[in-house]
């Protein structure tokens, strides 16, 4: 995939664009919002991953000045200022997340894999599959293996968000602020808990597990390890 | 202040500017009454002696010299007569009248009026009187001049005149004294002002503008640069309770996170040892970052920059998606898990700081919480004051009379509260949040256990939905929705 890294600070551009390297996008840099929005306009990029705050252009308006010329590529802002507040600016003027740094790079990496993913599927579902796992979100309900699965209102906004992002690497802190919709860490492994819950009604009883717990990052539901 | 210093201050050229102003309107007033007064008496003389001349002269057509005369001798001799008459032939001998002579100094002025001095009274009392005087020239070469006494006109007139000086200037005066009065007065609250406002650069904080208490325009810009100044103090504070508990906070944990990496640079340590050094390294760290958002938002909490952000808040739906969100842990630690909020309780605020005073209270419970144990989370409209309240209790071990006062110290004063497990904040951000919103904390016994309560202040239209309910659905609208059971928390 190809990936547009806008910042400013070399030392951190370096650092993003070999991690993201490694994981095997292809990515180019700008040093600022002018070029990166120039770069923006012409390369043909999945995600763009912006800072804030930047010499010539800052990140806000770069972004927004791509929105206003018609300019879809998907955004995450990158940000010192890491507050509820500054969040709300970011994603007004047309990014699709926000994370604030300092942030670990597994973070980020699951947050741009779904960036990427979601811009691929715009089409309405109301079914969601993985493996032999089948989500109904019309008449909100789960089955496997046509086994019906009771879930509570949350376990289900939890498990409908996996599905959406099955395959993919999902963070603690992904979770915490799409189906909890908090900003915040708890002390506490309060998700893990809602995790293992979710694990024991989906794959209690199956040779097969489809939630995986990926070391160092978060959980994936897949139906291949 | 000097004396003289009055007479350059705004107050006393606003008074001396309304004492001119006075002063004409008081001359309009005086000159007016004058004219009215001693105006009028002289013209009124002045009348009479015309018709007397016009009537003598009447007489004198019909009646010719002799009858004249006979008239003016009648005339002069009434008793107590003022009006003065003096017939003479052309060259000045007396015929009749009851002047000796023809008066010696005569300043005529226009149209033949004279104004006079002569002498009258008994022989031995001679005095010297002003008169007024019309004379004519008859037919034949005869002189006429008929007057009056204006001695008591002049007194009057002078009298008056003399009053009106006089009121001018008492008016003059205290129009000035009030002026210097006033102006002194107001300067003098002024210069309260402005000398604690000099105290205050230089540094002393803690002063205050004394509010006289008498509701004026002074009182209110006083009392209003008190809470600009509060609201500066405050925001003082809170940059160096910022600044000491970063340097206390954070040089800590950065030391041991430099220990770490250092460690693992030194030699002999193998791939797995190194990986490990690491991996705690970065815990270190991330622990360090999470302190420090706490830090800053316990900061932003306290100076209020949150303050124009709030909205209408249900507190009953931010503690059950709190109670949602900690029940599987508490389940997992063995401790009960009860939620009630039996009705809509609407606070003014800032969702998100909420739940997140909730949840760190939560999580205290839990922390101190054995297990079998029950942590109650509620949130209702107190019965006694009808306050929105929200309120957490444990059964842990609660925390001793004596020592609740100091806990509560270190609610109030946030830098100390650091002996605790975890980052020592989560109480100090409580508090924090509490203020920002003014909602006062307690710490109670529960007996056993311990009882902490967040008492919010009333909203006026607490019926009107609350904001952040249509901005922010947990569950996507129920469309036929199946027998999916409301989220109880009952452990």
């Amino acid at each position: 995939m190809r990936v547009l890294v806008v910042e400013d600070d070399r030392e951190a551009a370096a650092y993003l664009t070999r991690g993201l390297k490694e994981s095997g996008h292809i990515v180019d840099h700008a040093p600022d919002g002018q070029d990166g929005l120039h770069l923006a306009m012409g390369g043909n990029y999945d995600v763009a991953v912006v800072d804030r705050m930047m010499p010539r252009l800052d990140g806000l308006s770069m972004v927004r000045r791509m929105r206003e010329e018609g300019n879809r590529t998907p955004v995450l802002f990158l940000s010192a200022l890491g507050e509820v507040d500054d969040r709300v600016k970011g994603l007004r003027a047309g990014g699709d997340d926000y994370l604030a740094k300092p942030y670990a790079f597994s973070e980020l990496l699951a947050r741009i894999d779904a960036l990427i993913r979601r811009n691929g599927s715009d089409t309405v579902t109301t079914k969601l599959a993985v493996g032999d796992l089948e989500l109904d979100l019309l008449s909100r309900t789960a089955t496997r293996a046509a086994q019906k699965i009771d879930l509570q209102p949350r376990e289900f906004l939890l498990l409908e968000y996996l599905m959406k992002h099955a395959g993919q690497v999902v963070t603690r802190t992904m979770l915490l602020e799409n189906v909890w919709e908090y900003h915040f860490d708890p002390q506490t492994n309060v998700i893990d808990v809602h995790i293992s819950r979710l694990r024991a009604k989906i794959d209690k009883g199956f040779t097969e597990p489809l939630l995986h717990t990926i070391r160092g990052a978060g959980y994936s539901l897949r139906a291949i390890p | 202040m000097r004396f003289l210093d009055v007479f350059r201050t705004a107050t006393f050229r606003l008074a001396f500017a309304y004492l001119c102003l006075f002063a004409v309107s008081v001359l309009v007033l005086l000159g007016f009454i004058y004219w009215r007064t001693a105006g009028l008496m002289a013209t009124q003389s002045d009348e009479t002696i015309k018709a007397e001349v016009q009537g003598l002269a009447e007489q004198y057509k019909r009646r010719l010299l002799p009858g004249l005369r006979a008239i003016i001798i009648e005339r002069s001799s009434r008793p107590g007569q003022r009006t003065l008459y003096l017939l003479t032939s052309f060259d000045g001998t007396p015929l009749a009248g009851n002047l000796p002579q023809w008066p010696p100094e005569t300043e005529i002025t226009a149209t033949n009026w004279i104004n006079f001095t002569y002498e009258s009274g008994p022989e031995n009392d001679r005095e010297t009187r002003p008169g007024r005087a019309v004379q004519v020239v008859l037919l034949g070469g005869f002189k006429l001049l008929v007057g009056r006494d204006m001695k008591e006109v002049n007194a009057v007139e002078s009298t008056i005149r003399a009053t009106l000086l006089w009121a001018l200037a008492i008016t003059g005066f205290f129009g000035i004294a009030g002026g210097v009065w006033i102006s002194r007065n107001v300067i003098k609250r002024l210069e309260v002002i402005n000398r604690t406002s000099r105290e205050i650069m230089s540094g002393d904080f803690t002063r205050r503008i004394p509010v006289q208490g008498n509701r004026d325009e002074l009182d209110d810009l006083a009392t209003n640069l008190n809470q600009m100044l509060e609201q500066i103090e405050r925001l003082m504070m809170g940059m160096r309770e910022v600044a000491d508990n970063i340097a206390h906070d954070l040089r800590t944990p950065l030391n041991r996170l430099r220990n770490k990496l250092e460690g693992a640079m030194i030699g002999h340590a193998s791939r797995e040892e190194t990986t490990q050094a690491l991996e705690s390294a970065i815990a270190e760290a991330d622990g360090l970052i999470s302190t420090f958002n706490s830090l800053l938002l316990i900061a932003e909490a306290e100076t209020g920059a949150h303050r124009d952000t709030l909205e209408l808040v249900d507190l009953s739906e931010v503690v059950h998606d709190i109670a949602d969100l900690y029940e599987p842990a508490a389940e997992e630690r063995g401790i009960k898990l009860i939620f009630a909020a039996p009705s809509r309780v609407t606070v003014r605020g800032n969702r998100s700081l909420l739940a997140r005073a909730a949840a760190n209270l939560v999580e205290n419970a839990l922390k101190y919480s054995p297990q079998g144990g029950a942590v109650t989370v509620s949130a209702f409209v107190a019965r006694d004051d009808d306050r929105p309240t929200f309120s957490v209790r444990d059964t842990g071990p609660g925390i001793p009379e004596a020592d609740r006062d100091r806990v509560l110290d270190r609610f109030v004063r946030l830098e100390r509260s650091r002996n605790t497990p975890g980052s020592g904040l989560g109480l100090s951000l409580v508090a924090a949040v509490a203020r920002m919103h003014e909602a006062e904390i307690k710490l109670e016994s529960a007996k056993p256990g311990l009882l902490a309560t967040l008492s919010f202040p009333q909203v006026e239209d607490a019926h009107a939905p609350p904001i952040a309910a249509q901005a922010r659905r947990v569950l996507p609208a129920p469309t036929k929705a199946p027998k999916v059971p409301e989220p109880e928390i009952q452990g």
